[in-house]
């Protein structure tokens, strides 16, 4: 339970409703809010701490790491973790890498041309 | 202040076809804990003798404080009891009752009270005889909560709930632990709720403590591991392996000491790791109970 609450909080940063710098939820409220524990919280919040997504200064509650660059890395690190996964899957089924960037191509393509035809209906 | 809100030491109750024993049990001030049992396990026992109302035979109980049962009348000043067994005046009005209650607390918060009532959906007037099951669990829960007692000892309170009406029962509970001097311990059926909201877990089974621990290691500690055994490979020795299940080539531990090391020592003995997956609170407490009766049978036997 306490990854979804860390992937919530990366999501807030990723899109930016939480920017850096931004004062988050004490463990208690965010908690209630999520009817949650909150050791739960506490959990995800130390890791989301180890991660260097949020600072948490002592008596004073946490706030999302003063960091420009934050934002684009989680973002980056998402991608890294998807393409991982893509390339693990690729093995086992004996697919060459340009066998698994052409299928990589195509998805992308495939994408491209179905957000417009979203956007025109 | 006392950081323990409860703290049971070597509680022992005998009855003639029920024993409960040796309980120890310790809650943190502004936690919430799940006691979970199956029927039977001795759930209302043990809360009755935290509650002052059955007399423990041996070991202390320290509620607030207070020694019980000597100190109760103390201790319920500030204790919120709500159980299914208790009766509320079925010919009286909910309204009577929230006066009832308010003439005897000082603490009694009206604000909080007609919050609570439009929260649940209640009304002052309605005749306690005409309300549904939920309707009378969430107006006891009212009549408790509204009092802002330090402690809250609620006996299965979600049981025969719909879903509606239990999250709106776990919503209150949470919001009640927004001020860390309140406390609340529940027992439940509903491994669901305890796993949603409780901050410390303690399963119980045949008047025994079978486990206690604070949520997050409770759940890191369980994990079922998957595993591929090539023909000459033998299982390796892991310590906490509950259970053993699958075939002999493809077997599937459970285990209850978990430590990332084990993947290593598995695939030193030549195992390949297929998977190691975490649990539900359902699957821990039921592995959990599977593994005590049949070690305890074996010792018998």
């Amino acid at each position: 339970m306490y990854l979804q609450i860390m992937e919530q909080v990366k999501q807030k940063v990723g899109v930016g409703d939480w920017p850096p710098g931004e004062e988050i939820p004490s463990i208690r409220a965010m908690a209630v809010a999520l009817r949650v524990s909150v050791i739960t919280v506490k959990r995800a919040y130390l890791e989301l701490e180890r991660e260097g997504v949020i600072v948490t200064q002592h008596g004073k509650g946490s706030i999302i790491a003063p960091d420009p660059g934050l934002a684009p890395r989680l973002y980056d690190r998402e991608l890294e973790d998807h393409l991982e996964h893509a390339a693990r899957i690729g093995n086992l089924l004996g697919l060459t890498e340009d066998d698994l960037a052409d299928r990589l191509r195509e998805v992308s393509a495939r994408l491209n041309t179905d957000i417009p035809a979203k956007e025109n209906a | 202040m006392n950081h323990l809100s409860v703290q049971f030491t070597s509680v022992s109750k005998r009855y003639p076809h029920f024993t409960l024993d040796d309980i120890d049990l310790e809650l943190p001030t502004g936690s919430i804990m799940g006691f979970v049992g199956a029927n039977g396990a001795g759930k209302s026992t043990t809360i009755r003798i935290l509650m002052g109302l059955v007399h423990q035979d041996r070991g202390t109980v320290e509620v607030l404080g207070r020694s019980m049962p000597a100190d109760q009348a103390t201790a319920k000043r500030d204790i919120g009891f709500v159980s299914e067994d208790m009766r509320l005046y079925g010919t009286a009005t909910l309204g009577w009752h929230m006066e009832f209650i308010r003439s005897i607390y000082p603490g009694w918060e009206q604000r909080y009270a007609d919050k609570l009532l439009h929260r649940f959906d209640l009304k002052p007037e309605q005749k306690i005889k005409g309300l549904s099951h939920g309707q009378r669990v969430k107006a006891a829960l009212l009549l408790a909560l509204a009092r802002r007692p330090r402690l809250l000892v609620l006996d299965e309170p979600t049981t025969g709930l719909d879903p509606v009406a239990r999250r709106e029962v776990l919503a209150e509970l949470m919001a009640v632990l927004i001020d860390e001097q309140r406390t609340i311990f529940f027992s439940s059926q509903n491994t669901l709720d305890v796993e949603q909201i409780c901050d410390q877990i303690t399963f119980i089974d045949r008047g025994r403590i079978i486990d206690s621990a604070n949520k997050e290691i409770f759940l890191d500690r369980w994990r079922r591991v998957r595993l591929m055994l090539p023909p000459d490979a033998i299982l390796p020795r892991l310590p906490g392996i509950v259970e053993v299940g699958g075939s002999s080539r493809l077997p599937v531990l459970t285990i209850n000491q978990f430590d990332p090391a084990m993947v290593a020592a598995c695939q030193d003995a030549g195992a390949a790791v297929q998977a190691v997956d975490a649990m539900t609170l359902e699957e821990i407490f039921i592995a959990n109970v599977q593994s005590r009766r049949e070690s305890t049978e074996s010792v018998v036997a």
